[in-house]
Protein backbone atom coordinates (compact mmCIF):
# COMPACT_ATOMS: atom_id res chain seq x y z
CA UNK A 1 0.00 0.00 0.00
CA UNK A 2 2.95 2.49 0.93
CA UNK A 3 4.16 1.65 -2.01
CA UNK A 4 1.53 1.98 -4.00
CA UNK A 5 1.68 5.43 -2.62
CA UNK A 6 5.12 6.30 -3.15
CA UNK A 7 4.62 5.14 -6.82
CA UNK A 8 1.87 7.52 -7.23
CA UNK A 9 3.43 10.36 -5.71
CA UNK A 10 6.20 9.81 -7.89
CA UNK A 11 4.12 9.69 -10.94
CA UNK A 12 2.93 12.94 -9.88
CA UNK A 13 -0.42 11.58 -9.55
CA UNK A 14 -2.87 13.70 -7.84
CA UNK A 15 -3.44 12.70 -4.04
CA UNK A 16 -7.01 11.76 -3.21
CA UNK A 17 -8.62 14.79 -1.59
CA UNK A 18 -11.15 12.71 0.36
CA UNK A 19 -8.08 11.73 2.38
CA UNK A 20 -5.51 13.89 2.14
CA UNK A 21 -5.10 18.05 2.09
CA UNK A 22 -5.59 20.12 -0.44
CA UNK A 23 -1.58 21.43 -1.21
CA UNK A 24 -2.62 25.42 -0.82
CA UNK A 25 -2.19 25.81 2.94
CA UNK A 26 -5.29 28.81 2.81
CA UNK A 27 -7.98 26.42 1.12
CA UNK A 28 -7.56 23.70 3.61
CA UNK A 29 -7.98 26.23 6.60
CA UNK A 30 -10.99 27.07 4.65
CA UNK A 31 -12.13 23.63 3.37
CA UNK A 32 -11.19 21.90 7.37
CA UNK A 33 -13.49 24.74 8.79
CA UNK A 34 -16.12 23.68 6.05
CA UNK A 35 -16.11 20.23 6.81
CA UNK A 36 -16.31 20.52 10.90
CA UNK A 37 -19.81 21.98 10.25
CA UNK A 38 -21.08 19.86 7.56
CA UNK A 39 -23.19 16.71 8.54
CA UNK A 40 -22.20 12.98 7.57
CA UNK A 41 -25.52 11.72 6.35
CA UNK A 42 -25.13 8.58 7.05
CA UNK A 43 -23.70 8.15 10.52
CA UNK A 44 -25.99 11.41 12.02
CA UNK A 45 -23.89 13.34 14.63
CA UNK A 46 -20.70 13.25 13.30
CA UNK A 47 -19.73 15.85 11.13
CA UNK A 48 -17.68 14.81 7.82
CA UNK A 49 -14.47 16.06 9.06
CA UNK A 50 -14.94 13.58 12.15
CA UNK A 51 -16.24 10.64 10.34
CA UNK A 52 -13.93 7.10 8.44
CA UNK A 53 -17.15 6.39 6.41
CA UNK A 54 -16.53 6.47 2.65
CA UNK A 55 -19.78 8.35 2.36
CA UNK A 56 -17.79 11.05 4.64
CA UNK A 57 -14.72 11.17 2.42
CA UNK A 58 -16.65 11.12 -0.81
CA UNK A 59 -18.47 14.48 0.52
CA UNK A 60 -14.38 15.81 1.34
CA UNK A 61 -13.53 14.90 -1.41
CA UNK A 62 -16.36 17.07 -3.15
CA UNK A 63 -16.05 19.92 -0.74
CA UNK A 64 -12.09 19.96 -0.82
CA UNK A 65 -12.48 20.20 -4.87
CA UNK A 66 -14.69 22.83 -5.18
CA UNK A 67 -12.63 24.98 -2.39
CA UNK A 68 -9.49 24.34 -4.70
CA UNK A 69 -10.97 25.35 -7.71
CA UNK A 70 -11.90 28.18 -6.27
CA UNK A 71 -15.11 28.28 -4.57
CA UNK A 72 -15.88 30.26 -1.50
CA UNK A 73 -16.80 27.94 1.62
CA UNK A 74 -20.06 29.43 1.41
CA UNK A 75 -20.75 28.75 -1.90
CA UNK A 76 -20.34 24.93 -1.28
CA UNK A 77 -22.38 24.87 1.70
CA UNK A 78 -25.41 26.53 -0.09
CA UNK A 79 -24.35 23.43 -2.77
CA UNK A 80 -25.21 20.97 -0.80
CA UNK A 81 -28.13 22.59 1.41
CA UNK A 82 -29.69 22.82 -2.41
CA UNK A 83 -28.94 19.51 -2.72
CA UNK A 84 -30.04 17.73 1.15
CA UNK A 85 -31.82 21.09 2.86
CA UNK A 86 -30.28 22.56 5.72
CA UNK A 87 -30.33 19.19 7.72
CA UNK A 88 -26.85 18.86 6.15
CA UNK A 89 -25.19 21.97 8.54
CA UNK A 90 -24.65 22.17 11.84
CA UNK A 91 -24.51 26.07 11.08
CA UNK A 92 -28.20 26.20 9.93
CA UNK A 93 -29.75 29.64 7.87
CA UNK A 94 -31.96 31.58 10.01
CA UNK A 95 -35.39 30.60 8.67
CA UNK A 96 -39.01 29.96 9.86
CA UNK A 97 -38.18 26.79 11.33
CA UNK A 98 -35.16 27.87 12.68
CA UNK A 99 -36.08 31.14 14.23
CA UNK A 100 -37.32 29.70 17.33
CA UNK A 101 -33.48 28.26 18.14
CA UNK A 102 -32.34 32.40 18.00
CA UNK A 103 -34.86 34.11 19.63
CA UNK A 104 -36.88 31.79 22.25
CA UNK A 105 -33.24 33.18 24.54
CA UNK A 106 -34.44 36.65 23.92
CA UNK A 107 -38.35 35.95 24.80
CA UNK A 108 -36.82 33.88 27.89
CA UNK A 109 -34.56 36.96 29.04
CA UNK A 110 -37.45 39.27 28.05
CA UNK A 111 -39.88 37.31 30.50
CA UNK A 112 -37.57 36.91 33.70
CA UNK A 113 -36.35 40.79 33.00
CA UNK A 114 -40.04 41.17 33.56
CA UNK A 115 -40.90 38.80 36.42
CA UNK A 116 -37.80 40.51 38.64
CA UNK A 117 -39.24 44.07 37.59
CA UNK A 118 -42.39 43.20 38.97
CA UNK A 119 -41.14 41.46 41.89
CA UNK A 120 -38.66 44.16 42.85
CA UNK A 121 -41.56 46.69 42.45
CA UNK A 122 -43.26 45.06 45.15
CA UNK A 123 -41.01 44.70 47.42
CA UNK A 124 -40.07 48.76 47.47
CA UNK A 125 -43.91 49.20 48.28
CA UNK B 1 -48.80 38.90 40.67
CA UNK B 2 -52.21 36.74 39.98
CA UNK B 3 -52.06 33.09 41.27
CA UNK B 4 -52.33 31.92 37.80
CA UNK B 5 -49.14 32.79 37.14
CA UNK B 6 -47.45 30.93 39.29
CA UNK B 7 -48.28 27.88 37.27
CA UNK B 8 -46.53 29.08 33.99
CA UNK B 9 -43.11 27.65 35.13
CA UNK B 10 -44.11 24.37 35.79
CA UNK B 11 -46.15 24.37 32.24
CA UNK B 12 -43.34 25.15 30.44
CA UNK B 13 -41.15 22.72 32.46
CA UNK B 14 -43.92 19.90 31.53
CA UNK B 15 -43.68 21.23 27.49
CA UNK B 16 -39.73 20.28 28.17
CA UNK B 17 -40.23 17.27 29.59
CA UNK B 18 -42.92 15.96 27.14
CA UNK B 19 -40.92 17.48 23.91
CA UNK B 20 -37.61 15.18 25.21
CA UNK B 21 -40.02 12.34 25.56
CA UNK B 22 -41.01 12.43 22.04
CA UNK B 23 -38.05 12.95 20.22
CA UNK B 24 -36.29 10.09 22.81
CA UNK B 25 -39.02 7.53 22.07
CA UNK B 26 -39.09 7.67 18.78
CA UNK B 27 -37.74 6.00 15.90
CA UNK B 28 -34.36 6.68 15.75
CA UNK B 29 -33.86 5.82 11.84
CA UNK B 30 -34.35 8.81 9.76
CA UNK B 31 -34.48 9.56 5.87
CA UNK B 32 -32.49 12.31 4.38
CA UNK B 33 -34.70 13.54 1.81
CA UNK B 34 -33.50 14.97 -1.69
CA UNK B 35 -34.23 18.93 -1.90
CA UNK B 36 -33.88 18.70 -5.40
CA UNK B 37 -37.63 16.53 -6.12
CA UNK B 38 -39.36 19.21 -8.22
CA UNK B 39 -36.18 20.80 -10.02
CA UNK B 40 -34.15 20.19 -13.20
CA UNK B 41 -31.68 17.43 -12.71
CA UNK B 42 -28.59 18.88 -12.95
CA UNK B 43 -25.66 18.22 -15.28
CA UNK B 44 -23.89 14.99 -15.38
CA UNK B 45 -21.71 12.26 -17.37
CA UNK B 46 -20.63 9.02 -16.03
CA UNK B 47 -18.85 6.41 -18.00
CA UNK B 48 -19.92 2.84 -18.54
CA UNK B 49 -19.76 0.07 -16.13
CA UNK B 50 -19.98 -2.46 -17.61
CA UNK B 51 -19.04 -3.61 -21.22
CA UNK B 52 -21.74 -3.29 -23.40
CA UNK B 53 -23.97 -1.10 -22.33
CA UNK B 54 -23.47 2.69 -22.56
CA UNK B 55 -23.05 4.88 -19.52
CA UNK B 56 -24.93 7.98 -18.37
CA UNK B 57 -25.36 11.42 -18.92
CA UNK B 58 -28.17 14.03 -18.54
CA UNK B 59 -29.18 14.33 -21.80
CA UNK B 60 -29.69 9.98 -21.80
CA UNK B 61 -32.91 11.40 -19.53
CA UNK B 62 -34.50 14.08 -20.82
CA UNK B 63 -35.75 12.13 -23.59
CA UNK B 64 -39.53 13.28 -24.34
CA UNK B 65 -40.45 10.08 -22.41
CA UNK B 66 -40.20 9.79 -18.00
CA UNK B 67 -37.52 7.15 -16.89
CA UNK B 68 -36.36 6.00 -13.62
CA UNK B 69 -33.31 6.25 -12.56
CA UNK B 70 -31.82 3.86 -9.71
CA UNK B 71 -29.07 4.69 -7.46
CA UNK B 72 -27.69 0.95 -6.55
CA UNK B 73 -24.18 -1.08 -5.52
CA UNK B 74 -23.38 -4.31 -6.16
CA UNK B 75 -22.43 -4.48 -2.78
CA UNK B 76 -25.74 -3.30 -1.28
CA UNK B 77 -28.39 -6.13 0.02
CA UNK B 78 -31.38 -4.30 -0.15
CA UNK B 79 -30.48 -3.68 -3.82
CA UNK B 80 -31.12 -7.32 -4.56
CA UNK B 81 -34.24 -7.63 -2.32
CA UNK B 82 -35.51 -4.92 -4.86
CA UNK B 83 -34.23 -6.39 -8.12
CA UNK B 84 -37.05 -8.57 -8.52
CA UNK B 85 -39.38 -5.59 -8.35
CA UNK B 86 -37.16 -3.51 -11.27
CA UNK B 87 -37.81 -6.87 -12.90
CA UNK B 88 -41.33 -6.48 -12.79
CA UNK B 89 -41.45 -2.10 -13.77
CA UNK B 90 -39.39 -2.73 -17.22
CA UNK B 91 -41.49 -5.93 -18.10
CA UNK B 92 -44.71 -3.35 -17.52
CA UNK B 93 -42.80 -0.88 -19.94
CA UNK B 94 -40.99 1.33 -17.73
CA UNK B 95 -37.34 2.44 -18.74
CA UNK B 96 -34.96 2.43 -16.29
CA UNK B 97 -31.08 3.89 -15.80
CA UNK B 98 -28.68 3.35 -13.03
CA UNK B 99 -26.28 4.41 -11.56
CA UNK B 100 -23.54 2.03 -9.79
CA UNK B 101 -22.08 3.60 -6.25
CA UNK B 102 -18.71 2.63 -6.36
CA UNK B 103 -18.51 -0.78 -7.86
CA UNK B 104 -16.37 -2.64 -10.06
CA UNK B 105 -17.62 -3.73 -13.70
CA UNK B 106 -16.97 -7.35 -12.35
CA UNK B 107 -18.77 -7.04 -9.44
CA UNK B 108 -21.89 -5.81 -11.74
CA UNK B 109 -21.75 -8.00 -14.16
CA UNK B 110 -21.89 -10.51 -11.44
CA UNK B 111 -24.75 -8.71 -9.64
CA UNK B 112 -26.80 -8.46 -12.85
CA UNK B 113 -26.59 -11.99 -14.48
CA UNK B 114 -27.72 -13.34 -10.87
CA UNK B 115 -30.45 -11.08 -10.19
CA UNK B 116 -31.51 -9.78 -13.55
CA UNK B 117 -30.41 -6.55 -15.60
CA UNK B 118 -33.42 -4.03 -16.08
CA UNK B 119 -31.18 -1.44 -17.14
CA UNK B 120 -31.34 0.79 -20.54
CA UNK B 121 -27.66 2.26 -19.43
CA UNK B 122 -25.68 2.31 -16.45
CA UNK B 123 -23.30 5.22 -15.19
CA UNK B 124 -19.92 4.12 -13.34
CA UNK B 125 -20.40 6.52 -10.13
CA UNK B 126 -17.37 5.67 -8.28
CA UNK B 127 -16.61 8.70 -6.08
CA UNK B 128 -20.42 9.27 -5.45
CA UNK B 129 -20.40 12.56 -8.00
CA UNK B 130 -23.79 12.21 -9.06
CA UNK B 131 -25.24 10.64 -6.19
CA UNK B 132 -24.27 13.32 -3.74
CA UNK B 133 -24.98 15.64 -6.94
CA UNK B 134 -29.03 14.21 -6.87
CA UNK B 135 -29.19 14.77 -2.84
CA UNK B 136 -29.49 11.14 -2.61
CA UNK B 137 -27.81 9.79 0.47
CA UNK B 138 -28.05 6.04 0.14
CA UNK B 139 -28.40 2.95 -1.62
CA UNK B 140 -30.85 1.92 -3.36
CA UNK B 141 -32.62 4.90 -4.53
CA UNK B 142 -35.28 5.11 -7.47
CA UNK B 143 -35.84 8.84 -8.71
CA UNK B 144 -38.63 9.37 -11.39
CA UNK B 145 -37.59 11.63 -14.00
CA UNK B 146 -40.29 13.48 -15.67
CA UNK B 147 -40.13 14.24 -20.17
CA UNK B 148 -38.21 17.30 -19.92
CA UNK B 149 -35.25 15.92 -17.12
CA UNK B 150 -37.03 17.72 -14.00
CA UNK B 151 -36.62 15.20 -10.76
CA UNK B 152 -40.21 14.12 -10.04
CA UNK B 153 -40.40 12.17 -6.77
CA UNK B 154 -37.80 10.20 -4.91
CA UNK B 155 -38.49 6.64 -3.68
CA UNK B 156 -36.06 6.30 -1.04
CA UNK B 157 -35.04 2.50 0.49
CA UNK B 158 -35.92 -0.45 -1.75
CA UNK B 159 -38.57 -1.26 -3.85
CA UNK B 160 -41.06 -3.52 -2.36
CA UNK B 161 -44.30 -5.08 -4.19
CA UNK B 162 -46.57 -2.56 -3.45
CA UNK B 163 -44.34 0.03 -4.24
CA UNK B 164 -44.74 -0.77 -7.71
CA UNK B 165 -47.94 0.50 -9.29
CA UNK B 166 -47.13 3.75 -7.21
CA UNK B 167 -43.60 3.99 -8.93
CA UNK B 168 -45.74 3.10 -12.59
CA UNK B 169 -48.23 5.65 -11.55
CA UNK B 170 -45.93 8.13 -10.78
CA UNK B 171 -44.23 7.47 -14.24
CA UNK B 172 -47.42 7.70 -15.98
CA UNK B 173 -48.08 11.97 -14.30
CA UNK B 174 -44.20 12.38 -15.41
CA UNK B 175 -45.17 12.92 -18.96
Amino acid sequence: MSLLLGLMLAAGVPADLGYSQIPDAGKEAQAAELMGTLRCLVCQGQSIADSDVDMAADMRRIVRQKIAAGESPKAVRGWLIERYGSYVTYDPPLSWTTAPLWFTPLLLLGAGLWLARGTLRRRRK
Amino acid sequence: MKRWTLWVPLVVFLVVVALAAWRLTGTSEMVVKSALVGKPLPEFTLPAMVEGKPGLSRADMATGKPRLLNVFASWCVPCIAEAPQLMKLKAAGAEIDAVAIKDSPEAVKAFLSRHGDPYARIGDDRDRLVQIGIGSSGVPETFVIDSRGRIASQHIGDIRAEDVPKLLKALEEAE
